[in-house]
């Protein structure tokens, strides 16, 4: 792919500040507009910055992780949120709050909703990731014009969802 | 407050996710499914009994009260529909990995069949509209990516007709859910009947016929059922035996919800689903004598006998209700037998096709017997379990004096028996053709699925009192009304 | 405002249902995303005027707030939407792949119905009338 300096470059500056701002999203959703899957997208746009400007191999480099991680991480733990409070005898997605004095920022509220979020969020980010994992490789040369029969297909599920 | 009555609906998911992170593992995938799926059956039991002795057991989602939160609802319905669903889930968890196709080449479908069993429970245990339309999307979205497992041109052709319908008939209830939030202030359940008092009664009616028809849809009654044989037949076998064992049902199970909560004395809207059900009985057991390919009649007579369960719910009274639910429990065992033994038959000769398999009765003796009986329970031949279930309808019929309908369901039944003979004649009668693949060995544990499915419906056939005797309680919690009018 | 809300909503589900009815997968895609914006805009709707809010905690006037649910419902929706919206992207993207071509192909059993109507007629017997091709 043949790389274009203003969108690398600007690229380069959004991206920090897009990530501040899919982690101001997540963390104020609680009580005010945001939350997990708002600031999952927002996290999962800069995956297609990063891609329009540096194909799939940046994305690969910048993301240490796989996809399918980040998804069953998630899932993981926004499904634990809502089963733990059923296996201690309440009723499901229970949720409990505390508040924590934080320095310099003050009083600020923690609720188990917020653990709900960031499970939300990375199910998002892995959705948005494993979409351009599967299709984001300019020439799938295993694909091309055949019907794909045979073992091998793991390495690449059909589906972003 | 009962909140266990939730974990049928989130330890799927937790278990998917779990699924997902061991991806590599087959072997961990396996482990998790089998034991989630036990897990979850044996909560199944408990919540059977358990809201027999309680009629109605409730929680809410983070403890938020009725209206706002999330409820969870169980009662009769639910549970005998999410027993009969976790077991069939199960065997066919089992069936899949003996067959191996899909099951060990895919990453992914471990985790999606799970998410499908969350949505089918979610389904069956939701207290309030919306959540109904969030389960129906869980499952929807499970069932489409099973469907085009395997990315081959047919899977793809068939889903995009699937994905399209599926998603025109969302967008339907959402918007039917919006209308109805606007009209009535309420999208819970229990607050529906209270709720839609105050409104007009045509009004009251064109709700329940938004909402029946954005249901029939997903459970493909006349004339909306055009999408199921094209598309179900390309899924992987062990999916399609789900799908249409499966799928529909719930599609049924939401109709007679919404029937029995907005319209449980509304007799126009009831005629209306009675001659529905005659058209689809009759329509789907003639396009399936027309098929020569044994998924696709298997398909075919998925939409037939859905006008037998719209038939029980369309007389309005707590026999046909109950006859219906019992031909429901029933029919999901029966049905998946037919498409898991189908399988077998395809696994066996390498094809489904009628004209290109023969004589498997004189090489495969058991799978004839697989075979035989779900078919004959399928047309309603005693003593077998589809007898029991049109027994009761036919019963019920004829206590509403519906004479059409029960004509028209006893003559489907001889028709369903005569496409059965079709693919009898077809597959296992005649001279084994000269295949060298007609030898191929079959998986014991496909065989074992089949047969322990096998042996489940002629339990049915034998615990027929009890069963009925429990599906017409479930009936007189739902129309509580009814049952008391009733001489 | 509701009647604006009313028009949008109509203008989407208009545009959105003629591009379900083409043949292209991506335009069908794009249709199908327009017609849920447009049942996300009946939500909307549904709110109401302000005055009806959920809950409150008493400190604030009712009149200043909407009913929140719908929007809930909504945002629900939007998420699903964009789940399912992959997915179709996905299926249009391997449509791609195989055929080069990203419209619907016909059900193959119906194209054999088309191409030998006579299969159905030798069978049962009955004088059906031929089932026309449809246009491309």
């Amino acid at each position: 792919m043949k790389r274009s300096v203003i969108v690398d470059v600007t690229a380069r500056l959004i991206l920090p500040s897009a990530l501040l701002f899919a982690l101001h999203l997540l963390l104020s959703g609680h009580d005010r507009p945001g939350g997990g899957f708002v600031g999952g997208l927002v996290a999962g746009a800069t995956i297609a910055l990063i891609f329009v400007a540096g194909g799939m191999e940046d994305v690969r480099s910048v993301v240490p992780v796989r996809p399918w991680t980040i998804l069953g991480g998630g899932l993981a733990v926004a499904a634990s949120v809502a089963t733990v409070p059923i296996l201690l005898g309440n009723p499901v997605m229970d949720n409990w709050k505390f508040y924590v004095d934080l320095p310099l920022l003050g009083e600020a509220k923690i609720s188990s909703a917020l653990v709900f979020d960031i499970g939300v969020a990375a199910v998002v980010i892995g959705t948005i990731f494993m979409v351009f994992e599967a299709f984001g490789d300019e020439e799938p040369p295993e694909y091309r014009g055949e019907v794909r029969q045979g073992p091998g297909s793991g390495q690449h599920p059909e589906v972003g969802s | 407050m009962t909140p266990w009555i939730a974990l049928p609906a989130v330890l799927p998911l937790l278990a998917a996710a779990a699924s997902v992170l061991v991806g590599r593992s087959r072997a961990a995938q396996r482990i998790i499914g089998l034991g989630t799926l036990t897990a979850l059956l044996g909560l199944a039991v408990r919540l059977l009994i358990e809201t027999d002795r309680n009629d109605v057991m409730t929680t809410q989602a983070g403890g938020w009260v009725a209206p706002l939160g999330i409820t969870f609802v169980a009662d009769r319905l639910s549970a005998i529909m999410l027993l009969v669903a976790i077991g069939m889930f199960l065997a066919v968890l089992v069936y899949a990995i003996g067959q191996g196709d899909e099951e060990s080449r895919h990453v992914g479908f471990h985790p999606v069949y799970l998410t499908l069993v969350a949505g089918v429970c979610m389904a069956f245990l939701t207290g309030d509209l919306f959540n109904l339309f969030v389960a129906f999307e869980v499952l929807l979205v499970s069932s489409y990516v099973l469907l085009t497992l395997g990315g081959r041109l047919a899977q793809v052709r068939a889903g995009t007709t699937y994905v399209v319908i599926s998603l025109l008939a969302s967008i339907t209830f959402l918007m039917s859910l919006g209308l109805l939030y606007r009209a009535t202030g309420t999208v819970n359940l229990a607050d529906l009947p209270a709720a839609m008092e105050a409104l007009d009664p045509a009004l009251r009616r064109v709700f329940l016929l938004l909402f029946l028809g954005v249901f029939g849809i997903k459970a493909a009654i006349f004339p909306l059922f055009f999408w199921l044989p094209d598309s179900y037949p390309n899924a992987p076998t062990a999916i399609t035996a789900v799908f249409a064992g499966l799928l529909t049902k719930v599609g049924v199970y939401a109709m007679i919800r919404i029937q029995t909560t907005i319209g449980p004395d509304d007799t126009v809207v009831g005629t209306v689903l009675l001659v529905v059900a005659a058209l689809t009985m009759v329509i789907g057991v003639f396009g399936a004598i027309s098929q020569q390919e044994i998924k696709r009649i298997l398909s075919f007579h998925a939409v037939s006998q859905i006008g037998y369960m719209v038939f029980g719910l369309g007389l309005l009274t707590v026999a046909g209700l109950a006859a219906a639910i019992l031909y429901i429990a029933q029919y999901i065992v029966v049905k998946t037998t037919l498409f898991l033994t189908g399988g077998l038959v395809e696994r066996a000769s390498g094809t489904g096709h009628l004209d290109r398999v023969d004589g498997m009765l004189r090489t495969r003796p058991l799978l004839g017997m697989l075979f035989l009986l779900p078919a004959l329970s399928l047309a309603g031949v005693p003593p077998l379990s589809g007898f029991v279930g049109k027994f009761a309808l036919v019963d019920a019929g004829v206590d509403s004096r519906s004479w059409v309908l029960v004509g028209v369901s006893l003559a489907v039944s001889i028709m369903t028996l005569l496409s059965m003979n079709k693919i009898w004649a077809g597959a296992f009668m005649g001279e084994p053709t000269a295949n060298a693949e007609a030898t191929r060995p079959l998986p014991t544990a496909m065989v074992v699925a089949t047969g322990v499915l096998v042996a489940v419906s002629i339990g049915i056939a034998l615990g027929a009192g009890p069963i009925y005797a429990y599906a017409e309680r479930a009936a007189e919690t739902l129309l509580p009304l009814a049952g008391s009018s009733a001489p | 405002m509701t009647t604006v809300f009313a028009a949008l909503a109509g203008a989407l589900f208009a545009t959105g249902t003629y591009l379900v009815l083409q043949r292209e997968l991506t335009r069908m895609l794009i249709g199908l995303a327009l017609l849920s914006h447009g049942a996300n805009v009946v939500l909307l709707v549904a709110a109401g005027d302000p005055g009806r809010p959920a809950f409150l905690d008493g400190r604030d006037e009712p009149s200043a707030f909407l009913d929140p649910l719908p929007q809930a419902f909504a945002l629900t929706a939007i998420v699903i939407t964009f789940g399912v919206t992959c997915f179709l992207l996905a299926l249009a993207y391997r449509s791609w792949v195989l055929t080069q071509d990203d419209t619907v192909q016909d059900d193959p059993e119906d194209v054999r119905v088309r191409e030998e109507p006579d299969a159905d007629i030798e069978r049962s017997g009955a004088d059906q009338p031929t089932i026309e091709a449809q246009d491309r």
